[in-house]
């Protein structure tokens, strides 16, 4: 839900930024204005819409994939969506206190300094990020430690689903990257708060380090937003073709190559920083070797599809929408990847097209994808198809109107950030055909939402499997009950419930006897947490020291708490669970 | 299935309104063109993008091409609900596709990294070339020719044929210097020097943009390369050597009078008296042959007058104040002034 209501705030500031570029020296949102909104657009959409809303898939399907009763945390599980809506909402203060960041969501200092962004905007901008990056990073702890722990008897590692092996490697990323974020953040906090001068250069600091740790987090974390994206196209392409991955281990692997890769090409977006030809070739040579990987991933892909019985659901037409604008971003990533001729693309509009064909085509094209997906799982009723369609066309299609427009846009020599171009410069019709686009994609995301409103006063139960689908979060009720399983089941292969159902049986075999499920107590310890982490980002936006300080004790104090309560949860007893779990015999059967 | 067939052609027609769109793009004349090259550094440049576009085109030719066989043979038939063949992988297959794409970066790379060193040449040691320190400020540019002793904004002036050799520095937050025609960009960073070089084939007014996001104004922080034949440009080079800048008549040393009272803390003016005051906005020698106002303006009267007004409205977040209660007089005899700098 916050994602969703942070991707409409995102999606606003885009339509308001493509408005500002119809005309040629419009002066309708100028200057440092403009530059808010760029800021907020890209940060919002990049760390409150793209990775809240994967964390939410990542919540529904991955303990369910793996046969698992609950994320490891739950306590740290709430805290991190708590943390995640706090901090969104902290930078969004900005705009109601007409304050906010304006100096890119890659916040290059000096722009972000003191001297150069007065006023408590870019304030917004470092606490809020420090706030949802916390919550992050407990996220991604605790879907390793899920992952690693909690799978069924039989899942081994060679046997999870696709997108639990993304969301595996994500959350290792996650673990590596952030840090990188968390200490580049203070150092900017501590320059414009406390007047220390890491990014200083007349006392002797250096703002290239900014750059550096920004990149350092900044590259894995475009692949924490598109491998969970693999990993459901993966399982949906699988799905809707009727047939088993092709090249499973492969797949496993590129994954597992592309987030190792992922971590040695930052200084790719620095090309032009002037490192020398030594580094910038070094840098492009490794950036390059990234699309061997995504390569294999490609055509493992079309050979899942090969000789399949593909049905054109909404889900299987954004994954299908995906392969070829996915194709489109990437080769476009090689193309920048090489210094000398990115020396020309850098910073334009070129670059533009391209991270929004990878981030758009590969991650929203997987939310909507995942979300028409495992809705029925989510709420017990599928999402209206013909709705579903006619969202995918007219985003699809705005979506290439937008974008691929930007390449010539960039190559015809306008940079990106840019509040206006001039009349002579001859980029007006193409810059209008863009803003066009834009619309076409707000309009179908508005019928995405007459979807969601529609499809739930109609609210058709779905059944279990309305999709024929092949993991096992297919096994169970839709929506799954609160103990996700009420036995464990045993994995006896790769595509667990495929494997059962081809053998003919209706579920899985369950690998303990059923028994009282014990479950953790609700709590609200993880709310008044992340209220103490609020209000000292509060105090430090306004440079209240005291008020910074009563937000950490409190913090402190909730933990203390946190650790003294003895309450160990309960258990739901055999009487409560219900039906035809409750047989002992039926599951006993297989 | 009619449903289906709907959507398809809604699809269709949309994607007739795309191509329409791009047609009708065409007619416009875009002005700083990477892809249409002035200079050998851009030529290069050129070079590696065509054949980038060579290579991505044919992989996504091919892949494309298998994602569109697919989808058409392989959809699901009404009725029909046998299972098909659970396929594990190939394995030469998958090495099939992990070995093409390296020969093809391969290919892609060698020339990458060749072209990568050549643009990182420095200039020769014995200082026979021409050099240009330039420096960003927000939101306007500083050229500086060492050599020559020549300082000029705005307006960067180069002779053709000639590799002209480039200090890049910063007074203020970071920027970077893109003349698309001529050659890819380079970041000005506090309190480090960047080079790069750059030439032009042939003469002409060269469009320049600032492409690091730099405050309020960066869109509006445009420049001009002007490149002239040779002997153009040691006169251009005598000229400013020897600038005009004292008054002619009555009106312009009144004007001057208003200069040293209102502006010469900011601005300083090659070949007068007030060479050496500030250096905070461009030095203005030369300013009445500039093409442009802040290089935005086109060069006449009213805008001049405007931008001396309000410069805030025309560069947001500009640091030039605004002299909006200069006397009618005052303000006429500073413009003649202004413009009677040569």
């Amino acid at each position: 839900m916050g994602g969703g209501f942070f991707f409409i705030i995102g999606g606003l500031e885009a339509l308001l930024i493509r408005i500002q570029l119809f005309f040629p020296n419009n002066d309708f949102m100028v200057g440092r204005e403009f530059n808010e909104l760029l800021t907020m657009h890209g940060t919002t959409m990049i760390f409150f819409v793209a990775m809240p809303l994967l964390f939410a898939l990542m919540n529904v399907a991955v303990p369910l994939q793996i046969g698992a009763r609950d994320v490891a945390f739950p306590f740290l599980n709430a805290l991190g969506f708590w943390l995640f809506l706090a901090g969104g909402i902290l930078m969004n203060l900005g705009w109601i206190f007409g304050n906010a960041p304006d100096a890119g969501w890659t916040n290059y200092v000096p722009i972000a300094g003191n001297e150069y962004s007065a006023g408590p905007g870019i304030e917004y901008y470092v606490l809020g990020l420090q706030v949802s990056g916390i919550g992050t990073l407990i996220g991604g702890l605790n879907f390793l430690v899920t992952i690693i722990n909690m799978r069924a008897p039989g899942m081994t590692f060679l046997r999870m689903p696709l997108f639990t092996w993304t969301s595996f490697v994500a959350s290792a990323l996650i673990l590596f990257a952030f840090p990188a974020l968390t200490a580049g953040l203070f150092l900017v906090m501590f320059d414009r708060i406390f007047g220390t001068a890491f990014f200083d250069v007349a006392l002797g600091g250096n703002p290239v380090i900014w750059q550096h740790l920004f990149w350092i987090f900044g590259h894995p974390e475009v692949y924490i937003v598109i491998l969970p994206a693999f990993g459901i196209m993966s399982d949906v392409i699988s799905t809707f073709a009727k047939k088993r991955l092709f090249g499973y281990t492969s797949m496993v692997f590129a994954t597992m190559l592309i987030g190792f890769l992922g971590f040695m090409v930052w200084a790719h977006h620095m090309f032009t920083v002037g490192m020398g030809p030594v580094p910038n070739s070094i840098f492009a040579i490794l950036t390059m070797a990234i699309a061997v990987p995504t390569g294999i991933k490609v055509f493992n892909w079309l050979f899942t599809m090969w000789g399949g019985k593909i049905q054109f659901t909404t889900a299987m037409l954004w994954a299908v929408g995906f392969i070829p604008t996915f194709v489109l971003g990437g080769v476009t990533g090689v193309m920048l990847a090489s210094p000398a001729a990115d020396f020309q693309f850098h910073d334009s509009y070129f670059v533009v097209a391209h991270f929004h064909y990878v981030l758009i085509g590969g991650t929203v094209f997987g939310l909507f994808s995942g979300a028409y997906y495992w809705w029925p799982k989510m709420f017990g009723h599928k999402l209206n198809e013909t709705l579903g369609k006619w969202h995918f066309w007219l985003f699809f299609i705005g979506f290439h109107l937008t974008f691929f427009i930007q390449h010539f846009i960039g190559l015809f020599g306008m940079p990106r950030r840019h509040f206006t171009y001039q009349a002579d410069d001859g980029l007006t019709l193409l810059n209008q055909i863009s803003t066009v686009g834009a619309f076409f994609m707000a309009i179908g995301t508005v019928v995405l939402l007459i979807n969601i409103i529609v499809s739930a006063k109609k609210a058709v139960p779905a059944g279990n499997d309305p999709w024929d689908a092949r993991t096992l979060e297919w096994a169970i009720s839709s929506p799954p009950p609160e103990y996700n399983f009420a036995q464990t089941p045993r994995v006896r292969a790769l595509d667990a419930f495929w494997h059962e159902k081809m053998a003919g049986n209706k579920t899985l075999e369950p690998a303990e006897p059923l028994g009282p499920i014990h479950m953790p107590s609700p709590t609200h310890l993880p709310f008044f947490m992340t209220l103490g982490f609020f209000i000292s980002g509060l105090g430090w936006v306004f440079r209240s020291v005291e008020v910074g300080v009563l937000g950490l004790v409190m913090v402190v104090l909730v933990m203390f708490i946190h650790s003294f309560n003895h309450d160990h949860g309960y258990y739901i007893p055999l009487k409560d669970i219900p039906d035809a779990n409750n047989d002992p015999q039926k599951g006993a059967k297989a | 299935m009619s449903r289906g067939k709907k959507i398809w052609r809604t699809a269709r027609f949309l994607t007739l309104i795309a191509l329409v769109a791009l047609v009708m793009a065409g007619c416009e004349e875009p002005t700083m063109s990477v892809l249409d090259p002035k200079g050998t550094v851009a030529e290069k440049q050129l070079g590696l993008i065509q054949l980038s576009v060579y290579i991505m085109t044919l992989v996504c030719v091919v892949v494309i091409g298998i994602f569109v066989y697919v989808l058409i043979r392989f959809r699901a038939k009404p009725g029909d609900n046998s299972i098909p063949e659970q396929v594990e992988g190939n394995t030469k297959l998958e090495i099939l596709w992990t070995v093409i794409p390296i020969i093809l970066l391969a290919i892609f790379a060698v020339p990458t990294v060749q072209k990568t060193f050549s643009l990182a040449e420095e200039a020769p040691e014995n200082g026979d070339a021409l050099r240009v320190k330039v420096t960003a400020h927000q939101y306007w540019w500083e050229f500086e020719y060492p050599d020559l002793d020549i300082t000029t904004a705005q307006e960067m002036v180069i002779p053709t044929g000639e590799r002209v050799y480039l200090e890049l520095e910063s007074k203020d937050v970071v920027h970077s210097f893109w003349v698309p025609k001529l050659a890819g960009k380079q970041d000005l960073i506090p309190g480090r020097t960047n080079t790069m070089w750059l030439d032009a084939h042939e003469p002409g007014v060269y469009k320049g943009r600032c492409a690091e996001l730099c405050g309020a104004s960066h869109a509006l922080m445009n420049f001009e390369v002007i490149a002239q034949e040779p002997q153009e440009f040691e006169q251009w080079v005598e000229e400013r050597q020897n600038p005009s800048s004292e008054p002619q008549n009555a009106q312009e040393a009144a004007g001057k009078e208003v200069f040293t009272q209102n502006c010469m803390s900011c601005h300083a003016i090659d070949g007068t008296d007030l060479k050496t005051s500030g250096d905070q906005g461009p030095n203005l020698a030369g300013f009445g042959n500039r093409e442009k106002i802040a290089g935005l303006l086109e060069f006449n009267d009213e805008n001049l007058e405007e931008w001396l007004k309000h410069p805030e409205e025309i560069k947001p977040g500009t640091y030039m104040p605004s002299f909006d209660y200069l006397s009618d007089e005052d303000m006429d005899n500073l413009k003649e002034y202004l413009k009677s700098l040569q």
